[in-house]
């Protein structure tokens, strides 16, 4: 494979300094101690001006915590992580309350996130193409929230969640912990004991949202944990597009992130959630990185409600990661779309759950695995029909390509099936970028680089399709880069 | 022969015939055409007893007996046939062994002698000779891997070797080219006889070049719109459907 | 030594061979590493789904010699196999079984015999493939029904076919069970050895009377040499009260080939694990199976290829029917080792459900370190189609028959991987007679055999 050795050596020749998002912001913050205990814990929720019940909860889960094992099975490798190592909170220092407004923003923020290409300044959004609102959050904390006014025009409550527990605490109360319990695993249990922004989102009855949501995550600080929190809410008939980006700096300790994120989809209502994951990777040794270990689950518990998740997967040390859905209600639709992309010493082990519990209930997994460099990429997934979820149907396609002789692909799907009446289809292939195809489009002018890159494209295809417009660019672009060397 | 009166149906819940009106008499041939989603196959399905068609109003009296609550394979031993839009694919079992079963399924059902094997090779290999079909058709399994063309000669064998009294013909035409049309329609005529009634049932005029209709109707919105001759055919090959569509049911 | 739990060995039954030093130490080996692992549970990754339950509240004593004398009627098998052996409730009967006439160059006797007569050469081959090693690179784990065979072995066979020789007609071991009142407990423990291109064909079949309890833990090595080729059938239609369950560890030398099909229609707990090793450039395993369920019958089928040099391919279909409450498990890894350039690995998995209470769990699974590979699996599971249910009916066939065709034709797929024509209608035949009454008559013959009478 003269080709493809090739694609290697360029593949190789790019290191960590590809990843443009490492630059560090020099901003003074206001941080716990380090390490976590009880008093963090409560130290975390005072900052956050918890109700008593929700303080109550963080310390049911940190003691929850403390006894529960970490899961074993993913096929990822890694030193045992010190707990006592990182900041569990750290906040850009801000001067008296508070921003107001964005122009209130500390410019140092809104430049860091002008480099990320997240615009904050909602003139500039509004003069240019894109319309979406944004929160970003910058370590701990939520610092800014656009476009809030035209939103609540027609409802729609989008915020940080530690505002949402001021301003509609009986919405928060009802569902946060009820898609994901406290105990589901030790990263979300860790998570509920310590977790400190993310944001927020209702959508009422028969709303459409106006525009696209999303939620910015910026890991700034060293030696500090991220553990935010999202909680969708999706009512009777409504719609949301929601959009979730991530970075972090470059350095050489490895940064944990627990998140936990929660969608619920009543009657009728559809919630499309997409991510770009793009989370520092660590060096081409492996030196450095995000631990990455989230917990995504969304509920459709209303008939004819629809759940679908999109991400890409670039970023991270490692990936634990498996964006799930629970088929309540009649006809209810679960979807997964997912493209991961590891190189270098990367691992992920990332994949879904569909447990289909409701009569006539559909659920499709489109998953699509690139290893490169010595990476270990694992899909992992489970598709789950119950005695009575008469009708289901689930068509699971899961293909990985391998890029080299050092990296490893695997492919771990359970299938579970109690019901005669529900079909089960599941498709996988590994294969790696054939020489012929290489061949062919050289023969006809196209440069090695570029072959890779519309293979690689290609391959990926069905599920850049489904990203929102503004993100598939990025994506494709950002697909691009992960790959650099190998894809032009 | 047959007769159809006001027949409702539903799939899924939906009401798809709404008042349906049709009689043929011995040795009719009459064509159903109608725009897509206009209940065709639906009608078809019922007439043949497929499951999830529900009949939920009205009678189909064929040969004096009323058809609705007998199985799929009661109606076929009766000489109901179906030549099916989509014949469907069975690996593993060869053509000629199902066809053996069918033949044999339906002659025990009336009662009558089973033809033992040497019998029914003959009998087939007569059937498929004046197809002019070959042989190897005979051993491959089931529609598996044949052309659209070869299995829509298949049906047409099968149809000649259960000899029907009623032959349904769901979009026998689709798909096919000329001469693989032709072949369908030799193997239809060939069948006709004054005891022998058929439904074509199809979208376009072509396919009545060949099976010339005693009558011709039009189903559109779950009902027959208009009855005429052959000649409806043709105006209609014109026209379009565009008539029928805007009524309301 | 510790006591093994569900085993009652207060008969103080001598287990053949004992007092030779190499296979004490192997017994006592396997007696130390049960007694370190225990039965394997579900939280076993590779035991997920299968859990043996019936050896909780039964002892189970080994077989008596009284219950190895029990009478037989009729020895179930093949016209025109070679030569046979047959254990009934797990112990060896000469009287039944047919060794005279044995071509030169193989050897074909009982783990017994072997003891008796070349201690040597079981010394030498035993235990090369499944190995003392518990625990292999990505592996199906603690191998825990591996030393549980080791500590008690007590029957078996040997199949020694020497370099160049090209055997023919099948050879067959035949396992009678379930005919004795007691709760028994047997653990055979085989041995095949293909030298340099010799060629094989091996028929077993495990049937069960429902008279008693037992519990068959049998272990096979299998060892192909260059080019050497076997075929390798087994039919399980174990009784009601049966808990089976059998390891397998074969490997494949270069341009060897190795063909499997299981047939599981028996049995209340059945478990057959293959470990299958393709250890040179051009070795090759197509490794089959289908399964017929029905009341409360559990089977697992669990296999691991480890394509661990380039040029390597192998094959799985596995197809089943569940009926009732049962439930089958289909665990199938493909492991393709860093370099293995050029491997093909394909697996596939089609389960039909016909009752509501069934259950299926399965999980194809790929572990790849190789980039120049093509590897593939697919798994369905749902129900009859209803479209080709209606057609049949459509031609006139009542519906009991049609269903019957339709499951016949979709496990008729699987066994056309039997490339022993003999032995792949033989086992049609257990397929048919497994379908509900109203047998389908029409898969008595085949369109050639149409025309040949035409």
């Amino acid at each position: 494979m003269a080709a493809t050795a090739e694609t290697v050596e360029q593949v190789k020749s790019i290191a960590g300094e590809k990843y443009k998002y490492g630059f560090v912001t020099d901003i003074e913050s206001d941080k716990a101690p380090k390490g976590l205990s009880e008093d963090i814990v409560r130290f975390i929720s005072a900052k956050k001006n918890d109700p008593e019940w929700l303080l109550e909860w963080r310390l049911k889960a940190y003691r929850r915590w403390l006894e529960m094992p970490e899961p074993k099975w993913a096929k990822v490798d890694f030193p045992a992580i010190n707990y006592q190592d990182y900041h569990y909170y750290s906040a850009p220092k801000q001067k008296g309350d508070g921003p107001k407004s964005l122009d209130e923003v500390d410019p140092q923020l809104l430049e860091t996130y002008k480099k990320l290409g997240i615009p904050l300044h909602e003139q500039e959004m509004l003069a240019g193409v894109q319309n979406i609102a944004v929160d970003a959050v910058f370590d701990s904390v939520s610092v800014a929230t656009t476009f809030r006014k035209q939103l609540e025009k027609v409802g729609v409550i989008f915020c940080p969640i530690s505002e949402a527990l001021e301003r509609c605490p009986d919405l928060v109360r009802k569902y946060l912990g009820s898609v994901v319990p406290v105990a589901d695993n030790k990263h979300a249990c860790l998570n509920a004991a310590v977790f400190t922004d993310g944001s927020f989102v209702y959508i009422p009855p028969g709303v459409r949202c106006p525009m696209e949501l999303s939620t910015y995550f910026r890991i700034n600080e060293m030696n500090t944990g991220q553990f935010e929190r999202t909680l969708i809410i999706a009512d009777k008939g409504s719609y949301v597009s929601y959009l979730e980006g991530c970075t972090a700096p470059m350095r050489d300790e490895n940064q944990l992130h627990a998140a936990v994120v929660e969608l619920v989809a009543l009657d009728d209502a559809e919630i499309k959630y997409s991510t770009v994951q793009n989370w520092y990777p660590g060096d081409e040794n492996g030196k450095g990185g995000i631990y990455n270990f989230v917990t995504k689950r969304g509920a459709c518990r209303g008939k004819n409600s629809k759940i679908s998740w999109t991400q890409v997967e670039t970023g991270s040390a490692i990936t634990w990661k498996y964006p799930s859905c629970i088929l309540q209600g009649d006809n209810s639709v679960g979807e997964f779309y997912s493209i991961a992309i590891t190189n270098n010493a990367q691992q992920a082990d990332t994949g879904t759950k569909m447990i289909h519990l409701g009569k006539n209930t559909r659920s499709k997994i489109i998953s699509k695995g690139i290893s490169a460099g010595k990476a270990d990429q694992t899909y992992r997934g489970l598709v789950k029909i119950s005695a009575k979820a008469e009708g289901a149907r689930n068509y699971t396609q899961c293909d990985s390509l391998l890029i080299g002789d050092t990296c490893g692909a695997h492919t771990v799907p359970y299938i579970e099936s109690k019901n005669k009446k529900a079909i089960i289809e599941h498709e996988a292939t590994t294969s790696s970028i054939s020489e012929d195809q290489l061949f062919y489009l050289r023969q006809r002018g196209i440069s090695q680089e570029n072959a890779v890159a519309l293979v690689v494209n290609g391959f990926c295809r069905d599920v850049l399709q489904q990203l929102p417009m503004e993100f598939a660019v990025e994506a494709q672009k950002l697909v691009a880069i992960s790959l650099e060397g190998s894809v032009g | 022969m047959l007769e159809i009166k006001d027949l409702h149906a539903s799939v899924q819940g939906t009401e798809i015939l709404k008042g349906l009106n049709l009689t043929v008499k011995p040795g009719e041939v009459h064509a159903i055409m109608g725009p897509n989603g206009s209940g065709k196959s639906t009608l078809s399905y019922v007439l043949a007893g497929r499951e999830g068609y529900e009949v939920t109003g009205g009678r189909i009296i064929y040969c004096g007996e009323d058809l609705t609550d007998l199985e799929p394979e009661e109606r076929a031993a009766k000489g109901v046939f179906l030549a099916f839009q989509y014949p469907v694919e069975i690996p593993g079992v060869p053509n000629s062994t199902f066809l053996n079963e069918a033949v044999n399924s339906v002659r025990r059902y009336r009662g009558e002698e089973e033809l033992d094997k040497i019998q029914f090779v003959k009998m087939l290999r007569a059937k498929t000779k004046e197809l002019g079909m070959s042989d190897e058709m005979l051993k491959r399994a089931v529609n598996v891997g044949f052309s659209g063309g070869e299995k829509k000669r298949n049906e047409v064998l099968q149809m000649a070797v259960l000899e029907p009294k009623l032959a349904i013909l769901d979009e026998t035409d689709s798909g096919l080219d000329i001469d693989a049309l032709k072949i369908v329609a030799d193997g239809v005529n060939a069948m006709r006889s004054p005891e022998r009634s058929a439904l074509v049932i199809t979208h376009y005029q072509r396919l009545l070049d060949y099976i010339v209709p005693d009558k011709v109707h039009v189903l559109a919105q779950g009902r027959i719109q208009k009855t005429g001759g052959k000649e409806l055919a043709l105006e209609l090959e014109k026209s379009g459907y565009a008539d029928f569509k805007g009524e309301a049911a | 030594m510790a006591d093994i739990g569900f085993i009652d060995e207060s008969s103080g039954r001598t287990l053949p061979g004992a007092g030779l030093g190499w296979l004490d130490a192997k017994r006592d080996a396997g007696r130390a590493r049960f007694g370190a692992l225990g039965l394997p549970t579900p939280k076993l990754e590779s035991w997920k789904y299968t859990r043996l339950r019936p050896l909780d509240d039964t002892k189970f004593a080994p077989v008596s010699d009284a219950a190895g004398e029990a009478k037989i009627d009729k020895v179930p098998g093949l016209s025109g196999s070679a030569a046979k052996i047959v254990f009934v409730n797990g112990r060896l009967r000469t009287d039944l079984s047919k060794l005279d006439d044995l071509p030169d160059g193989v050897r074909f006797a009982s783990l017994e015999t072997m003891l008796a007569e070349d201690p040597a050469w079981l010394e030498a081959n035993m235990g090369k493939v499944a190995g003392d090693a518990p625990v292999r690179a990505g592996g199906t784990g603690e191998q825990a029904m591996l030393a549980l065979n080791e500590a008690m072995m007590d029957s078996g066979f040997i199949l020694h076919v020497a370099k160049g020789v090209a055997l023919k007609a099948p050879l067959e071991v035949i396992y009678i069970g379930g005919l004795t009142d007691d709760a028994v407990a047997y653990f055979p423990r085989n041995l095949i050895v293909l030298e340099e291109n010799a060629q094989a064909t091996l028929v077993k079949q495990h049937i069960g009377h429902s008279v008693g309890e037992y519990f068959a833990n049998a272990v096979t090595e299998i060892s192909l040499k260059q080019g050497a080729n076997f075929k390798h059938y087994k039919l399980q239609a174990e009784s009601i009260y049966a808990t089976h369950v059998t390891t397998l560890h074969a490997d494949i030398a270069r341009d060897a080939t190795y063909e499997s099909f299981q047939l599981s229609i028996g049995g209340l707990l059945s478990r057959s694990e293959s470990n299958i090793t393709l250890s040179g450039e051009g070795a090759h395993a197509g490794v089959h199976g289908a399964y017929m369920m029905r009341g409360k019958e559990h089977c697992d089928n669990t296999t691991f290829i480890d394509m661990a040099v380039p040029h390597t391919t192998c094959n799985q279909v596995f197809k089943g029917v569940l009926d009732d409450e049962s439930r089958a498990v289909f665990q199938g890894k493909i492991y393709v080792a860093r370099d293995a350039q050029k491997a093909d690995g394909r697996m596939l998995n089609k389960t039909l459900l016909l009752s509501n209470g069934a259950e299926i769990d399965t999980k194809p699974e790929l572990e790849i370190y190789a980039d120049d590979v093509q590897c593939a699996h697919g798994a369905t599971t749902g129900q009859l189609d209803e479209t080709a249910l209606f057609y049949l009916r459509s031609r006139g066939i009542p519906e009991a028959l049609a269903r019957n065709m339709l499951v016949q034709s979709f496990l008729g797929d699987a066994l056309e991987e039997i490339s022993d024509e003999a032995v792949r209608e033989a086992f049609m035949v257990h397929v048919l007679h497994w379908l509900p009454a109203h047998c389908y008559r029409a898969g008595e013959w085949t369109s050639d055999q149409l025309e040949e009478r035409a």
